[in-house]
């Protein structure tokens, strides 16, 4: 018994250590990502290729100050940052990286993970009436409008990829796609010739849950200063920084895990851990390129887009793939 | 823990049995004070948090009961939902923060007090009492076992109850067409 506790927290330190790195080191991709598309050179000073970035950002941020601002809600917004980064790692400890890599695999692993996704729009919320600021109200409206409307088809999507497989277990969907890339959810002639539409759908949400431009509505600078997190500095601005990271690795290990066939190869061979980590981490860089290439759009087109766009066209695929799943 | 094993003896801290009747008791405690906080906040939004924290009490508390099926859709659909709507309502109509209730009447405190006692020993008393016997076990509470039972056994409370989401939802619509004519 003690041997499976000491299991559980060293799974959950790993977890932890996983998506903390990744936060950090994600800004650094997302700098340098960002300076390549623009044509310059980027963080290159501090350490090879700029590597050392990160940490020493990290101590910069610390060294600030904090300031709550007068009249704000103190407790909600200490609270906020911490709410912003806790659900993500918590997702962590259901995701499969491999076969034999899971903190602890859980029967209901999707609707774990939605279900602490959607407590980061709490964050949001709080973050924004905390403040006691305008701008950060406004933006949290915002950003909650879009992530309450973006989950709808994201879970739809979802439900179709569970229907199709018939588990929400993380683990058994990746294994029930296993042998080649011609077995991934993603192959239209599988289970439903809509596949690859949901899962753009899914990536879409995904980009949009995760507030990432151009959907960046919630921090839109050019008219809401900085957005829900203007009154924040120091490491309450670096914690919301790197919860938007987290969450991103999540939503792609969750997109891979859905669609991509998990740590399986396209080839059907060598599967393992490795070609997880390459396709979550090709999916961050499409984040990464989509932010830096893609203008923002306007909050009445995003809402559209859900609304009329996306949920039709992923509810019509969860009919078509349960009739397919009937007929078949 | 197995619950259905009768406890004789109160296990040690640090064993694993310990550990879980730590974290129960610290689930009871988050449930209780999310409570107490959506009561007594003077500010909405708080009352909201309070909610929250009552809520994600609840759904361990779900989990403690070896049904991890409810307590995620706990989370998903208190936390996630009803809450942030709640909260967006709050947000919307933007109440005056620190209002405070008109004067209270000389009797209200102590009534209050008195009713919540009440009610408070008689739930104690009907707890000792009771005898407790552990029910067979219908299903293994899987979401397929769960599934099974909501369109079978359970159909027609299931379509009663979208039949109520149902009517909300041409309620909310038929609200939103009013306003938006104006």
């Amino acid at each position: 018994m003690s041997l499976t506790l000491l299991n559980v927290i060293v799974a959950v330190v790993i977890a932890i250590a996983f998506a903390a790195a990744n936060a950090a080191y994600l800004v650094w991709a997302e700098r340098r990502g960002a300076a390549r598309i623009q044509r310059r050179p980027g963080p290159n000073i501090n350490g090879p290729f700029g590597l050392l970035q990160p940490p020493l950002d990290g101590i910069k941020l610390m060294t600030k100050q904090l300031m709550i601002p007068g009249g704000a809600d103190k407790i909600l917004f200490m609270v906020a940052p911490v709410l912003a980064m806790a659900p993500a790692i918590m997702s962590f400890v259901t995701i499969p990286f491999s076969q034999g890599i899971a903190a602890h695999n859980m029967e209901i692993g999707v609707l774990m993970i939605f279900a602490f996704a959607s407590m980061g729009a709490m964050a949001t919320l709080f973050a924004g009436w905390g403040s006691r600021n305008k701008y950060a109200v406004m933006a949290s409206v915002r950003a909650v409008s879009q992530n309450v409307s973006y989950e709808i088809p994201m879970l739809i999507t979802a439900i179709t990829v569970v229907m199709a497989t018939g588990s929400m277990d993380l683990k058994t969907i990746s294994l029930a796609q296993a042998g080649g890339f011609w077995h991934w959810n993603i192959f239209p002639s599988l289970h439903s010739p809509l596949m690859p539409i949901s899962f753009i759908i899914f990536f879409i949400c995904s980009l949009a849950e995760t507030n990432r431009a151009p959907f960046d509505l919630g921090e839109a600078e050019s008219e809401l200063v900085a957005g829900f997190h203007t009154e924040y500095g120091s490491m309450g601005f670096g914690l919301f920084f790197m919860g938007e990271y987290a969450n991103i690795v999540v939503g792609a290990s969750l997109t891979t895990i859905l669609f991509l066939g998990g740590w399986d190869c396209p080839f059907g061979i060598f599967p393992g851990v490795w070609w997880f980590l390459l396709k979550i981490y090709i999916l961050i860089a499409t984040f990464i390129w989509i932010r830096w290439t893609f203008p923002r759009t306007t909050i009445y087109g995003l809402l559209n887009l859900s609304w009329k766009i996306l949920i039709p066209i992923s509810l019509f695929n969860l009919l078509l793939t349960a009739g397919l799943l009937k007929v078949f | 823990m197995n619950p259905s094993m009768a406890i004789t003896e109160a296990p040690g801290l640090f064993t694993a049995d310990g550990l879980t009747g730590l974290i129960f008791l610290v689930m009871m405690a988050v449930t209780l004070i999310g409570g107490i906080i959506s009561c007594c906040a003077e500010r909405l939004v708080r009352a909201v948090a309070g909610l929250i924290v009552c809520f994600i009490g609840v759904a361990a508390l779900y989990y403690f009961l070896n049904s991890p099926f409810v307590a995620m859709m706990q989370m998903l659909i208190y936390v996630g939902a009803v809450c942030i709507t709640i909260a967006f309502a709050i947000m919307l109509a933007a109440p005056e923060e620190n209002k405070k209730n008109g004067p209270a009447g000389p009797l209200s405190g102590p009534l209050g007090f008195i009713t919540a006692g009440l009610i408070t020993i008689g739930l104690i008393v009907m707890a000792m009492r009771a005898k407790f016997t552990s029910l067979p076990k219908v299903n293994d509470g899987t979401m397929k076992e769960m599934g099974i039972q909501l369109l079978t056994s359970y159909s027609m409370v299931f379509e009663l109850i979208s039949i109520v989401l149902l009517i909300a939802i041409i309620g909310a619509l038929v609200l939103a067409r009013a306003g938006r004519s104006k």
